[in-house]
């Protein structure tokens, strides 16, 4: 290649003195680097906009999320107005700072529940495909038990049974999803397992655990990570799913899905219907970038011809 | 319908064909440099290059296509002159499938394997409109019967996977061949083949362009075969054509550097006396493997005997610092052999001995030392690499679990490992996908000399190497096998690499071994009927070379015949030209020993000398 200095290629080493050598091609040029494209770009400024939101939201949100920005006139939904930028709620608090609190609780609740899916699921999935066929065959049938359950119904029954709070709902969508990232680390175990690198090392007389540290997992986290990103909007869904149904963040917290739920009258009767469409927005910003940022980054691992070149 | 006798009609011709390919940040890098050249009608041109000098880019320009991240950047591609570069695809429809078709490297992933044969044979015409479905069957059929495949009337009928490879490959040439194209694209379509099969295949496709009047473009990257169906050559480096002309020209007086280093990388033919003299140095009291009457298979053991048998009463030993190269047609049980000996496949019955000591059957009973003394390098530098370790890993880590080094002893070691393997040492912080194929094996191999092994098992390690790159990292296991005193069981398809190579060749057929011995024993009469039959197999780079062998050959009828593993009597005898009835498929053939030199067969030695 081009970039290559002379020494770094292996010559054909043959007893020819006529100055002339033909080199080899390697698949890549050594350092292809990771690039956005421009809509990877415009994702990454949504998702950055929003990570902002979720740390500092609360202090320079302009009220607290049950403050009323107009105590002295009372009424529900509120036309956006100097000192209420995005009108207000049904209960008449400010929308605006709502959807700031709301940020952190809604990210952040469905970051920490797919991080314990992966958890979970990675360990098991992993684990079942380097187990013997009999162990493999008995996680994987419980596995399939759980998955054939529908995962709102599933939820509405643990948090129906143990109660409402922020652990339950990452527990609860942490196992429920597990099962999901189970049988995708199931399965890319099983191909790369079959790998000729991994039988090299069983051959090497290297222990379960090693290759499963050194040779699989660095193999399988790539196209994990590309899947991790689709995974958090599905909880993110998931978690605001649960909300509008009243039994995930409770009143008074504010969060992006029990917000929708709580302005859904404002469809109906209310004078501005930004209460309802600015959360919903708000969820469907997020989801749209993290999938933007997703596609560039299964792009590059999926290996373009122009990437290789 | 073209008729044979408008020949010297320019069908194809490239003009200063450019392609570029467009990298991510939309800047171009040409990998097609400007190339020109004509095929006329009734014509063959070879376009004759290694992996990545352009030349399936080339060809596929003819069907007006371009891999996804190329472009045509300028130049043209005219058919029947017509520039194809211009057109969209629902123009090039008409012109693909009926006046210029493709025929694929692997047969089996072109058709599909849920449709009957001759449906995927008439498809394209009947499609095009250009024959009605009984004018297409009776082109076809008339094709099946030119291809001299078995069975004509009735192989449509069957589905793909019911015919054997070659078959498969000749069933390709006739789907490409039934819309009468005018130029027909082949690429490499007989490197995936076995040798004894490939001259099948060569003889067809060279007879049906023939008569059918069409003209063709092979693309190869073996010298050999384009000698003997090619009527012109261009020869193609790093997307440039470094020379063209008439084959005899090229082959007989080549003017450019390149194609004369081509020239030269072709192995001689497999002769008695080409084997280097191996040094007896590293020689002890006891071989440095010996394998003991090993049978092997898949599938589950009942009554000391596998469901699938493939290997059957092995018995190889081999000294140290020498070589024993194991050669058969694929499927013979070569690489079950390589398996049984790194213990991936415990084997069935027999037993082996590395110097001199039992070795357990499977690697979950060896010991730590064993496994590091018997080391395997596979085929496939590709899925052979972890592609996420660097080289540095890669080779480190084989030191560090067997010798416990650490820090800088690992890194000296691997310094060591790339100088010995002729690699820069700044390769160590490259992933493999940075190295080129030939780069990537010889790290295989460094890896596997890491762990300082008494032998090394070699699965066919040049096969899948461009002829160039093959021969030097050839040249490199003789100098390896020179200073480290290492012995090489080296497996292969490709006789003249093994008979320039080994110390002792094993012929296999269907897991049995036909003939073993010395290789220059086994090179010289007496023959065993199947040794001779590989041997006269393997292609001259002569031109004319292909008629003279299939006409005189005594086992034209030898491939329509299917490989199979028989319980009693010799696998060979459906094959073989010489069988003797009653005899050959009812009794085990006598093992016949000569000083070392064992052949199986019926027939007495002194029959089976001589005469070719």
């Amino acid at each position: 290649m081009s970039t290559d200095s002379p020494a770094d290629q292996a010559h054909y080493v043959a007893p020819y003195d006529d100055g002339v050598s033909f080199d080899e091609l390697p698949d890549s040029t050594p350092g292809g680097k990771f690039r956005l494209s421009f809509t990877g770009w415009v994702g990454t400024i949504v998702v950055v906009f929003w990570l902002f939101i979720a740390v500092f939201g609360p202090f320079i949100a302009p009220y607290d999320e049950n403050d009323l920005p107009f105590p002295d006139a009372y009424s529900e939904f509120q036309e956006p107005q100097a000192g209420a930028l995005l009108g207000t709620d049904v209960m008449d608090r400010d929308v605006l700072s709502r959807i700031m609190f709301g940020a952190g609780r809604t990210m952040g609740i469905s970051f920490v529940a797919t991080v314990l899916a992966y958890f979970i699921g990675v360990v098991l999935g992993i684990g079942a495909a380097v187990s013997s066929p009999k162990v493999d065959m008995v996680m994987s049938r419980i596995n399939d038990a759980f998955l054939s359950l529908p995962s709102i119904m599933l939820g509405l029954v643990v948090v129906a049974a143990v109660g409402s709070s922020i652990p339950v709902l990452i527990v609860t969508a942490g196992v429920i999803y597990a099962s999901v990232i189970f049988r995708l680390s199931r399965a890319l175990g099983m191909e790369i397992k079959v790998m000729d690198f991994v039988e090299a090392a069983r051959v090497r007389g290297e222990g379960r655990w090693w290759i499963i540290r050194r040779e699989i997992w660095p193999n399988a986290a790539m196209p994990l990570m590309t899947d991790f990103g689709l995974r958090l909007i599905y909880v993110i869904l998931f978690i605001s799913s649960l909300s509008f149904l009243g039994l995930g963040v409770q009143p008074p917290q504010a969060d992006w899905g029990s917000m929708v739920r709580e302005n859904l009258g404002a469809l109906q009767y209310g004078t501005s219907i930004i209460p309802v469409i600015a959360p919903a927005i708000a969820i469907a910003t997020l989801t749209v970038a993290i999938n933007l940022i997703v596609d560039d980054v299964s792009a590059h691992s999926g290996g373009k011809l122009s990437n290789r070149l | 319908m073209t008729t044979p006798n408008n020949t010297g009609e320019i069908v194809f011709e490239a003009v200063d064909l450019k392609i570029n390919a467009v990298r991510d940040d939309k800047s171009e890098l040409p990998i097609v440099k400007g190339v020109s050249f004509k095929v006329r009608r009734g014509e063959v041109v070879a376009l004759i290059g290694e992996s990545g000098s352009g030349k399936t880019t080339i060809s596929l320009s003819a069907l007006g296509y371009c891999k996804p991240g190329l472009k045509f950047a300028g130049g043209e591609a005219r058919l029947l002159g017509q520039d194809l570069t211009p057109l969209s695809v629902n123009e090039l429809r008409p012109i693909r499938g009926e006046k210029v078709a493709y025929l694929a490297q692997s047969a089996a992933a072109t058709f599909n394997p849920s449709i009957l044969i001759n449906e995927q044979v008439t498809e394209a015409p009947v499609l095009h409109g250009s024959k009605t479905r009984a004018e297409a069957d009776k082109k076809a059929l008339a094709l099946y019967h030119a291809l001299e495949l078995p069975d004509p009337e009735t192989i449509g009928e069957r589905y793909p996977h019911q015919v054997s490879g070659g078959q498969l490959q000749r069933l390709m040439a006739a789907m490409a061949l039934c819309g009468d194209p005018d130029l027909l694209v082949l690429d490499e379509p007989t490197t995936a083949l076995d040798v004894t099969t490939q001259i099948e295949v060569l003889k067809a496709f060279k007879q049906v362009i023939q008569e059918e009047g069409a003209a063709a473009i092979y693309v190869t990257h073996d010298l050999a075969v384009v000698a003997q169906v090619a009527d012109h050559i261009v020869v193609l480096y790093n997307g440039e054509v470094k020379e063209a002309g008439p084959t005899e020209t090229i082959i007989n007086h080549p003017q450019h550097p390149y194609t004369r280093r081509l020239m030269d990388a072709i192995k001689p033919l497999p002769e008695a006396g080409q084997g280097e003299t191996t040094s007896d140095d590293h020689l002890r009291d006891a071989p440095a493997i010996e394998v003991r009457n090993v049978d092997a298979g898949y599938g589950r053991i009942s009554n000391g005997k596998p469901a699938i048998q493939v290997l059957r009463d092995i018995n190889i030993s081999i000294e140290r610092g020498k070589t024993v190269g194991v050669i058969g047609e694929s499927g013979c049980g070569k690489s079950t052999l390589a398996r049984v000996i790194a213990g991936l496949l415990p084997p069935s019955g027999g037993s082996m001995l590395l110097d001199g000591e039992m070795l357990a059957p499977g690697i979950d009973e060896r010991s730590k030392d064993e496994l590091r003394r018997v080391q395997f390098v596979y085929q496939m530098a590709d899925t052979a690499l972890n592609p996420r370790h660097r080289i540095r890993e890669i080779l480190g880590r084989p030191v560090e679990f067997y010798e416990q080094a650490t820090g800088s002893a690992i890194q000296t070691r691997v310094d060591e490992l790339l100088e010995l393997v002729e690699l820069p040492l700044q390769f160590a912080d490259r992933y493999p996908h940075e190295l080129s194929g030939g780069q990537k094996q010889r790290v295989n191999l460094a890896r596997a000399l890491a762990a300082r092994p008494e032998v090394v098992l070699c699965d066919e390690v040049t096969s899948a190497l461009d002829t160039i790159v093959g021969a030097n990292v050839l040249e490199l296991l003789k100098r390896l096998r020179r200073e480290t005193g290492v012995s090489f069981v080296f497996i292969s398809h490709d006789l003249s690499t093994v008979a320039s190579f080994a110390d002792e060749i094993v012929v296999l057929y269907a897991g049995r071994v036909a003939e073993q011995g010395p290789t220059d024993r086994v090179l010289s009469p007496p023959y065993h009927p199947y040794t001779r039959l590989l041997i006269s197999s393997v292609p001259e780079t002569r031109t004319g070379w292909l008629e003279d062998t299939a006409n005189s050959r005594e086992a034209q009828s030898s491939v329509q015949a299917g490989v199979q593993l028989t319980a009693k009597g010799c696998p060979f005898h459906n094959r073989c030209p010489r069988v003797i009835a009653g005899v050959c498929a009812e009794q085990d053939p006598p093992r016949r020993v000569a000083g070392g030199h064992v052949i199986e067969c019926h027939l007495e030695l002194a029959d089976l000398g001589g005469q070719s």
